[in-house]
């Protein structure tokens, strides 16, 4: 599924890397506790759904090479973590959809939990 | 076996944690190494670097490589752990409400190292600090 994709479905503002909407995503991960999505899973590519803004939102995107990050409950990161993720190349959105509602309308629409990629 | 990084990490200072981490990424995808190896290196040093910034002292990290693999070092100096096993056990934390809102003190660090590395080995002292080193194989 293109990020593009993702922007509809979720009807999702692009906060930053309007200029990545291309690219594919191979899968879903959805946590607010960074630390379960740099067990032995495979990231690499896929999109991260959470509520939580910090720093190391981005910070885990980039080492676990995650494409892309949607903060749900129509949160926002200030300017600071914007620039970070600008930065790193980490596209993001904001959708007022919560957790629940933004994993049930990206899966149903096709979009694979990591944990079920080869 | 030469250091190709080296840098200082300080405790408390979750602002700025990650950002060694990011730079040994940085290093190893300029190797051209195979990118899931490059994935459990960056996620291992990752967390051992944000275990420091929570629990530690100030510490130090070091990435090490040859022909064969990568080695990771972590040393700081902080209180050090009290039960080591206890610690390697998964959903066993002691960190603080700070560490939480930024998304970890779950208790997976140490886990996540056990499971993402080739060798893992901590040794700890307590009102000392903790040393731990991880080993990453190119050919396994």
């Amino acid at each position: 599924m293109k990020l593009s994709e993702v922007r509809e479905i979720l009807n999702a503002e692009v906060i930053s890397g309007d200029d990545c909407l291309d690219i594919e995503i191979t899968g879903g991960a959805a946590s607010d506790l960074m630390s379960v999505l740099l067990g032995k899973k495979p990231t690499e590519g896929a999109l991260l759904l959470t509520g939580l803004t910090s720093i190391q939102a981005i910070n885990t995107s980039v080492i676990a090479g995650m494409a892309a990050v949607v903060f749900v409950r129509g949160k926002k990161p200030d300017n600071a973590i914007v620039s970070h993720a600008k930065t790193h190349k980490i596209p993001i959105l904001s959708t007022s959809y919560n957790m629940f509602l933004s994993c049930g309308k990206l899966y149903s629409n096709g979009l694979k939990s990591i944990t079920w990629l080869p | 076996m030469r250091v190709i990084r080296e840098f200082k990490i300080k405790a408390k200072d979750f602002i700025h944690a990650g950002e060694g981490s990011m730079e040994i990424r940085k290093a190893l995808k300029s190797l051209n190494l195979n990118a899931e190896l490059v994935r459990r290196i960056s996620i291992c040093a990752y967390e051992a670097e944000m275990n420091v910034v929570i629990h530690g002292g100030d510490g130090t990290m070091s990435m090490a490589l040859d022909d064969t693999g990568v080695v990771i070092e972590v040393t700081d100096n902080g209180s050090g752990i009290d039960d080591i096993d206890l610690a390697l056990k998964e959903g066993y934390t002691t960190a603080g409400v700070e560490a939480q809102q930024m998304g970890f003190g779950a208790g997976m660090g140490l886990p996540n190292m056990v499971r993402n590395s080739d060798f893992f080995k901590i040794e700890s002292e307590k009102d000392y600090g903790t040393y731990l080193i991880m080993c990453f194989k190119f050919n396994k």
